[in-house]
């Protein structure tokens, strides 16, 4: 009984209540989430992993907006059948300029963390369009207006500047650079495309939606989803360096 | 000779204070309306204007209308309740849950047949599924909990809802955040945080709602006549505090300039799922859950008319269940880059969350002793009742689906969708169409229209949610196994486009099951209209009885 009285003080006094709440919900959150600013498995750095081109970073926002991540996960589970299916399994390093992360929780379509080179550019112009067009069992909505739609490339900027302010590692240079780099990722014959690779080395240069008139939605799209999983080189990778 | 001021009104500070804020707010908007670096940003900044605008005449409008005196506390000695606020949210919520239920069913049927995506971009699937999660989660449910925790607070602590226009605040002030959330999603402003999709703007304006939302319920606390805080205000302030926590962790963006809508989480990969998901299980935890035992602890009780169950259990129940919640949340990051450690201690608590969520299943249940036979006569209570056997069944597959091996099979897959409508449209769904039953003759003080109705809705809705979850249960364990099936020769045996195929008949299953659900929902909208409207039609107009000269 003498325990069950100790309660009253909480049952009679709201404020008691209320700091009791604040101390039971925030020791769960402190201990799982803390450490993962400072364990060596989050914050590894693996060779490859750069912050995305400016073109790649519209390209992601794009992603964002139409919501592919509600039927796309980015996260090859380290289990047999996702590895031979879509690749090696997902290192958090490749992740670590995302923001917000885009690992997704469902499949209605398939993982998309490696699906860069999987297909070709023309391939992905026609399936964005039309998906029944290439895949007839296809349950995916088509994208058409993305090709129709001028990429505004004049924002790019702010764009890099707003994630250089939550810790992604963008240069002065990159950033005033950016518009420009929109332009000569899209067209290999632009004459900034060596400056552009000396800032983002081996970033693929191509004009992806094949319309050389006009940087488009359609490009962006593209250019992000052909670098996805394309960084590290798995050839090289050793699982080990950041075991401790 | 009088003084002047003896007659005159005085505006109350509040009155004062609230339309500065939104003349200075509509100034703002009209300012950011101009500036504004993307057409969504405009169309939010004028809505903001005109709301602001209609606020402050409002406010001027009501100070000239009202008596000299505001609202008195008491009434001849009862407590004069403020039911306005809970009126209109009550309103709110049976409109926002028939617009949640049908965007439900739009985009189970765009599953079936994608040729519904129409393939525009204010209409495909990726736009439309956060606008149907966040509008029955929080248009829907927190205009329920919204509503009953206003008339829960009240009752149990015999005193008038605390503050004058504060509540009114809260309760417009949440719907005009739904508004802004719901039409950016059409317009592709987004997170793409799942639960937490508004952008920068709205998360600001839903921080300013809930921190008056918890000063009005804690302040209606302070100042109760009973001596005990009621059990059910244990759970809604346990709702309250934590979803203002989890909403500020999972919310910290950087805007990329502060007069368009697109902004950066500050964290990153790793870290920004754990946070997430610490976010998305617990907006489970304590939107869904906690904010839902309290309708729980109060409605079952008073619809039975018996005391709850074991009040000991209560007390277990509330401190395990808040305790063990925050910490189930990596179990939606199993086999990710998030560390091992983590994952397991994220099992390990789920699965230990059985024991409070089936302790509170016992009391709420138990809570029926000696009053059963009410289940035969009183389809709202049946709805109450089964809404908390859902619960029990939501809360044992849970921690089930959180063991890793299981989870192995179910991540990724429509299993989790089922065991997610099971919770929403079991749970939640009922225990909250059951208050609603109760609350709007409550409120209106009138007789529920039609109990046949009750028992059609209860019926259509049951076999509803019974399509729904069977076919997704059976489409998510196949396509499970497909995805891990291998031939006798070692290749995997489907390619990822026919398990996408094998769920066509299960995805038209599951619209037919929503379907039912939505049905069921326009009955119960019906039968409410009709209570309301009932007492004008049943009130018996004064009969000017002349005399026949």
């Amino acid at each position: 009984m003498s325990l069950w009285s100790r309660h009253k003080p909480l049952e009679t006094n709201s404020i008691l209540l209320v700091i009791g709440i604040l101390l039971v919900i925030a020791i769960g959150g402190l201990v799982e989430i803390t450490p993962l600013f400072y364990l060596k498995s989050t914050i590894e750095k693996v060779d490859g992993v750069r912050p995305y081109t400016p073109l790649e970073l519209a390209g992601r926002a794009i992603y964002v907006r139409e919501g592919c991540y509600t039927c796309h996960s980015q996260m090859i589970r380290p289990l047999r059948d996702e590895v031979e299916r879509y690749g090696h399994y997902s290192l958090a390093a490749e992740s670590m300029y995302d923001h917000p992360f885009q690992w997704g929780s469902k499949r209605t379509g398939p993982d998309l963390a490696r699906v860069g080179g999987k297909y070709s550019d023309e391939w992905h112009v026609a399936h964005l369009n039309d998906p029944r067009a290439i895949v007839p069992q296809s349950v995916m909505p088509g994208y058409p207006f993305l090709a129709s739609t001028e990429l505004n490339a004049s924002a790019a900027a702010a764009h890099m500047r707003a994630n250089r302010a939550v810790g992604v590692p963008y240069s002065d240079e990159q950033i005033a650079q950016a518009a420009a780099d929109v332009y000569a990722q899209v067209n290999p014959d632009n004459p900034g495309v060596a400056e552009f690779l000396k800032r983002y080395p081996k970033a693929v240069v191509r004009d992806f939606d094949g319309n050389p008139r006009s940087v488009t939605e359609m490009d962006a799209l593209i250019a992000y989803l052909q670098m996805l999983g394309t960084l590290v080189d798995f050839k090289i990778y050793d699982a080990k360096a950041n075991v401790r | 000779m009088q003084p002047v001021t003896a007659g005159m009104k005085r505006m109350t500070l509040g009155e004062g204070g609230v339309a500065a804020f939104f003349a200075l707010l509509t100034i703002l908007s009209v300012i950011g309306a101009g500036l504004a670096e993307d057409a969504a940003f405009a169309f939010h900044a004028y809505l903001t204007a005109i709301a602001s605008l209609a606020v402050v005449i409002f406010i001027i409008n009501r100070f000239y209308e009202r008596p000299e005196a505001l609202p008195p506390e008491e009434i001849l000695g009862k407590p004069n309740y403020n039911m306005g606020p809970v009126k209109f949210a009550a309103i709110a919520a049976v409109f926002w849950g028939i617009a949640g239920f049908t965007v439900g069913l739009v985009i189970a049927l765009q599953l079936a047949y994608p040729v519904l995506n129409f393939d525009l971009p204010w209409t495909t699937f990726g736009r439309l599924r956060p606008l149907h999660t966040s509008a029955v989660i929080f248009a829907f449910g927190g205009n329920v909990l919204v509503a009953t925790s206003f008339y829960v607070v009240q009752r149990t602590c015999r005193t008038r809802l605390a503050g004058d226009l504060a509540p009114w605040f809260v309760v417009l002030g949440y719907n005009f955040f739904i508004v802004i959330a719901g039409t950016g999603y059409l317009l592709g402003v987004t997170q793409s945080k799942e639960y937490a999709e508004p952008e920068w703007y709205a998360d600001l304006w839903l921080t300013i709602v809930w921190v008056v939302y918890l000063l009005v319920f804690l302040a209606t606390l302070i100042k109760r006549k009973e001596p005990h805080i009621f059990v059910a205000n244990w759970f809604y302030l346990a709702f309250i505090i934590t979803i203002a926590m989890l909403h500020l962790g999972n919310n910290a963006t950087v805007p990329v300039s502060v007069f368009g809508s697109k902004s950066y989480i500050a964290w990153a990969g790793v870290q920004d799922a754990m946070f997430q998901w610490w976010y998305g299980h617990n907006a489970v935890g304590f939107f869904l859950t906690a904010g839902f035992l309290a309708i729980m602890y109060y409605f079952i009780p008073k619809r039975a008319e018996r005391p709850i169950y074991s009040y000991r259990l209560s007390i277990i129940h509330f401190w395990s269940l808040i305790f063990l919640y925050i910490w189930a949340g990596p179990h939606h990051l199993h086999y990710t880059a998030l560390p091992d450690w983590a994952q397991t201690l994220g099992m390990t608590f789920s699965v230990m969350l059985w024991m409070p969520s089936w302790g509170g299943m016992i009391n709420g249940l138990m809570t029926l002793s000696g009053a059963w036979d009410k289940l035969r006569t009183d389809p709202v209570l049946r709805m109450l009742v089964v809404s908390v056997a859902f619960y029990g069944m939501a809360t044992f597959e849970g921690p089930m689906m959180s063991v890793k091996v299981v989870n192995s099979l179910s991540h990724y897959t429509d299993w989790t969708i089922g065991h997610v409508h099971s919770g929403a449209l079991g749970w939640v769904g009922f225990v909250s169409f059951g208050a609603l039953y109760c609350l709007v003759p409550w409120l209106w003080e009138r007789k529920l229209y039609s109990l046949k109705l009750v028992n059609w809705h209860f019926w259509i809705a049951t076999i509803g949610i019974v399509l729904y979850i069977s076919a997704m249960w059976v489409s998510g364990i196949l396509q499970g196994l497909m995805w891990r099936a291998y031939t006798s020769l070692g290749f995997l045996e489907y390619s990822f486009i026919e398990t996408v195929e094998a769920m066509h008949p299960f995805y038209v299953i599951r619209a037919l099951g929503g379907a039912l659900f939505v049905a069921g929902a326009l009955i119960m909208a019906w039968n409410l209209w009709m209570t309301v409207r009932s007492s004008e039609a049943s009130k018996p107009a004064p009969l000017a009885l002349q005399p026949a000269e």
